[in-house]
């Protein structure tokens, strides 16, 4: 038996493809949708790998440092190195600002490193084009997201610094690409007041008669000057030693330092299940409605075709044509309809994936679903068509 | 003669209950031989369509007998399972448009029914050629039914029709949309084809052009039928 749905679709390709190519487009919406949602999971797995930490140490009962702001003194590193089974200890800041170069600004998590010091947790693993930070001060690294270049000169609070190298993939869980600057430079950029607001705090502090007392000298530049150090860090990183427990060492500093510590698989918690969720949630249900227009979109589409076959079905049935015969020519018209669209689908979202000003991550999985999805919607959407077919009377054949 | 042909005893159709009750068909009798084709005539609302649409196995007609062939089809209730099987395999059906499917070349439009019936795809194109030879239309094997003049489309229709040599082909005013050339030039075609396979012929037509061919012809007016000689002109 030939099959009659080929024949259709190899007499009217034209109009197949043509309709196909617009379901695709639809399709590649959803797959691309699917692919901001891994994205947005990777860009937050990726913050974690690049950290290069197991323990993220941070203020008491806060989600620091990436899902709240946490601010512990930049002092605890010691204690914490002194714990049995930790190898590596490495304070960090992470500010999202900004960056201005020239006339153009950038946002970007601004992350500030011990300097001098490569292959502490928190500094770039590798780089893609230039060095790592070698001086205390005013130097950069880069992800190559943010547009800048070797050598560029980028303006972060009131200094400048120098672009000395470059790094791919370094990306906040907002997709941000990161900047790496000295670590005091950017405690300074989170938490040194500008000039104004200092000499305002000082006429303040001097003004407040419990700081300067007559009988007191020094009291007063002893007070402004702790009002204008920097000893915070929002967390500390914490690389244990193979064969150690995770557990127990976090167990270990939370008990010892009065400190919150989070393992690997609780901050990935957090940020794929706090940080992220309400905007997953928010994809999930464009991917719903997307489904859902593809699915009315398909049944219109072969129902509107199966109406303009209705007299063809009517000499079908007339002549003895099986229902399932003809069932099956509209449901195998679907069906190619969603492969047709698929293809475009996918091969649109692959083209347009980079173009993208964030991450998105086409998995080969989330093809496999979709692709079944996509024919699983075909055929449920075809059944309110073969309903239509099917309750064509033959004798519509016969005049009268 | 093999016994084929069509013959109906006392059949009635009746369309709905009570005082709103229609019989189209009051105790139609007909009986039309293998190799013959008659006329069947009659203006609208006769029960024309009716009567087509029973023999046909479209609708159930409320009562009387049907036999095909040697094979009692209906006697106050189908007496066959399966209604599909009995119109592919034992009525042809030609239309007043040729209707062929569109997305079908000629051959396949006509090898459809063999194949719907389970030959072959080899068996049953090879068999629609031969018979598009017979109807002169084989130089259109692998044209698509757009590319076809309406005589052409017509005579690929009728080849549809015999492709299964069924004992009765009812053909619905066949020739309503050509001139009068193409339109007695295709009751020939049926003439030869009904000769060739012993099929009985049913033309339901109201064409003056054509009516002067049957030897046979069946007038109905308000369900009721009866049988008149007609002039059978020679069509060779």
């Amino acid at each position: 038996m030939i099959s009659l749905a080929g024949r259709d679709i190899q007499h009217a390709w034209g109009k197949f493809v043509f309709t196909g190519v617009g379901l695709g487009l639809l399709i590649g919406v959803t797959l691309t949708m699917a692919g901001v949602y891994r994205g947005m999971v990777d860009d937050a797995k990726v913050l974690l790998d690049n950290s290069g930490a197991d323990l993220w140490v941070v203020q008491k009962d806060t989600l620091g440092p990436y899902a709240e702001s946490s601010s512990i003194y930049d002092d605890i590193w010691r204690g914490v190195r002194s714990i049995p089974g930790v190898a590596r200890v490495a304070n960090v800041t992470y500010l999202t600002m900004q960056v201005q170069q020239g006339e153009r600004d950038v946002r970007a998590m601004v992350t500030g490193v011990t300097a001098g010091e490569p292959g502490l947790p928190g500094w770039p693993p590798q780089l893609v084009a230039g060095r790592q930070i070698t001086r205390g001060h005013y130097e950069a690294v880069a992800d190559i997201a943010s547009g800048f270049q070797l050598g560029d000169r980028i303006q972060i609070r009131r200094n400048e610094y120098t672009v000395v190298g470059l790094t791919r993939r370094m990306v906040s869980s907002s997709g941000d690409p990161m900047i790496f600057i000295p670590l005091r430079d950017a405690q300074e950029a989170q938490f040194l007041k500008d000039n104004d607001a200092i000499r305002q705090q000082r006429r303040r502090t001097s003004e407040n008669p419990a700081f300067n007392r007559p009988g007191v000298p020094g009291l007063l530049d002893a007070v402004i000057a702790s009002q204008s150090t920097n000893a915070s860090v929002n967390a500390v990183l914490v690389q244990i030693k193979p064969g150690q427990n995770a557990q127990t060492i976090a167990e270990s500093i939370r008990r010892w330092k009065r400190l919150t510590v989070y393992t690997r698989s609780q901050m990935e918690e957090i940020l794929v299940g706090k940080l992220i969720a309400t905007s997953s949630k928010q994809i999930g249900m464009f991917l719903v409605i997307l489904a859902i227009v593809s699915a009315a979109i398909v049944a219109f589409i072969i129902y509107t075709l199966t109406l303009g076959k209705i007299r063809e079905i009517a000499v079908l049935k007339l002549i003895g044509t099986r229902n399932r015969t003809i069932a099956g020519l509209i449901m195998q018209q679907a069906i190619a309809l969603g492969v047709i669209g698929f293809v475009v689908g996918k091969i649109t979202a692959t083209l347009w994936a980079p173009v993208f000003p964030k991450y998105v991550l086409l998995q080969p999985l989330d093809s496999v679903i979709g692709f079944i999805t996509v024919i699983i919607i075909c055929v449920l959407a075809s059944i309110i068509a073969i309903r239509a077919a099917l309750k064509v009377d033959p004798a519509e054949a016969i005049g009268g | 003669m093999r016994d084929k042909g069509i013959r109906i005893e006392g059949l009635t159709k009746r369309y709905g209950k009570g005082d709103t009750a229609v019989d189209a068909l009051k105790g139609v009798d007909m009986q039309v031989a293998p190799g013959e084709v008659v006329g069947l005539i009659g203006p609208s609302g006769s029960g024309k369509s009716t009567l087509l649409k029973c023999l046909g196995a479209v609708i159930e007609p409320t009562a009387g007998r049907m036999i095909l062939g040697n094979e009692t089809i209906y006697d106050n209730g189908w007496k066959v399972n399966d209604l599909r099987a009995l119109r592919r395999d034992k009525i042809g059906f030609v239309f007043q448009a040729p209707y062929l499917i569109p997305f079908l070349d000629v051959t396949d439009n006509v090898a459809l029914l063999p194949m719907l019936a389970g030959k072959p795809n080899a068996e049953a194109r090879k068999q629609a050629v031969e018979l598009l030879q017979g109807l002169d239309v084989q130089h259109r094997a692998r044209a698509m039914p757009s590319q076809l003049s309406g005589g052409e489309q017509q005579r690929v229709a009728i080849a549809r029709g015999l492709v299964n040599r069924p004992p009765v082909i009812l053909a619905d005013e066949p020739t309503a949309p050509l001139d009068s050339e193409r339109a007695l030039a295709v009751i020939k075609i049926l003439n030869d084809m009904a000769r060739k396979f012993e099929t009985a012929i049913i033309v339901v037509t109201h064409d003056e052009k054509i009516i002067p061919t049957f030897k046979r012809i069946y007038h109905i007016r308000d369900g009721v039928t009866y049988e008149e000689a007609g002039e059978g002109i020679d069509l060779r």
